[in-house]
């Protein structure tokens, strides 16, 4: 049986698919390397509404681990990738060692 | 910010830069990530989750200290050789399916029974839990040591 509500997510999710396409672009192109970092943060985003959208289309509570798993990832990986681009070096030996 | 500063001539801003937040937050969203990781590693079996991915997120929270702090400070916070927790991790996820023979029933049978516990009631034991402890100590251990081999810094 198809609801207004199942129209509304499948829509939703179509826009979500052109809105990763965009972040895709980016992330290829992108003229910096801090613009693909954005845009990989960003595309983490998507997908974890992209999931929720899902889990409300198939009725089900299992997908819930899922966002709340790729959240934690993309965290790191945007911390990371932040300490990179400043420091030049992800894991340190010694931090009052080397300045 | 440090580099940025260096660019544009600010030799002395070196000695104030600090990650205050960072590491502040570091230490409440590690304690955040290894929960929910134990959650999932208890939530297998029936429902998503299990040993491979919860070792991989306990993993995961070990990077995020790692990133926040040095090398130095983890091996002070987490006094353990990750190479024997690989070690640990294989013999209980070998050595668990192996007992199965002294049984006498084939490779991988698991035994279960249920017992009654004074506060929480019917709880449900599964020899399952320690093939599975194996498999999270190993993924754990392994992933932490990939990565911190493939990201360390070079001198």
């Amino acid at each position: 049986m198809t609801t207004f509500l199942d129209i509304i997510i499948i829509i939703s999710i179509i826009i979500l698919a052109f809105a990763m396409l965009g972040m895709i672009y980016r992330m290829v192109k992108g003229p910096s390397l801090h613009d693909k970092v954005v845009a990989l943060d960003a595309l983490g985003i998507l997908l974890m509404a992209m999931i929720a959208l899902m889990a409300m289309t198939l009725r089900t509570t299992y997908l819930l681990v899922v966002i709340l798993l790729i959240g934690i990832l993309a965290y790191i990986a945007t911390i990371a990738f932040a300490k990179y681009l400043e420091k030049g070096v992800i894991f340190e030996n010694d931090r009052h060692d080397n300045d | 910010m440090k580099q940025t500063l260096k660019k544009t001539g600010h030799d002395k801003a070196d000695r104030q830069m600090n990650d205050v937040f960072l590491q502040f937050t570091a230490k409440l969203v590690f304690l955040i990530v290894i929960m929910f990781s134990f959650n999932l590693f208890f939530a297998g079996h029936y429902t998503p989750g299990g040993g491979f991915v919860g070792g991989l997120l306990a993993a995961a929270a070990l990077i995020l200290l790692l990133i926040a702090y040095d090398k130095k400070t983890l091996q002070r916070m987490v006094p353990i050789d990750f190479r024997l927790i690989i070690t640990s991790g294989l013999t209980f996820a070998v050595g668990l399916p192996t007992l199965s023979f002294l049984f006498g029933t084939p490779f991988f049978t698991h035994q279960h029974t249920h017992i009654e516990i004074p506060v929480f009631g019917d709880v449900a034991l599964h020899s399952a839990v320690l093939f599975d402890l194996g498999v999270f100590l190993t993924v754990a251990a392994t992933a932490l040591l990939i990565i911190v081999l493939v990201g360390e810094a070079e001198n």
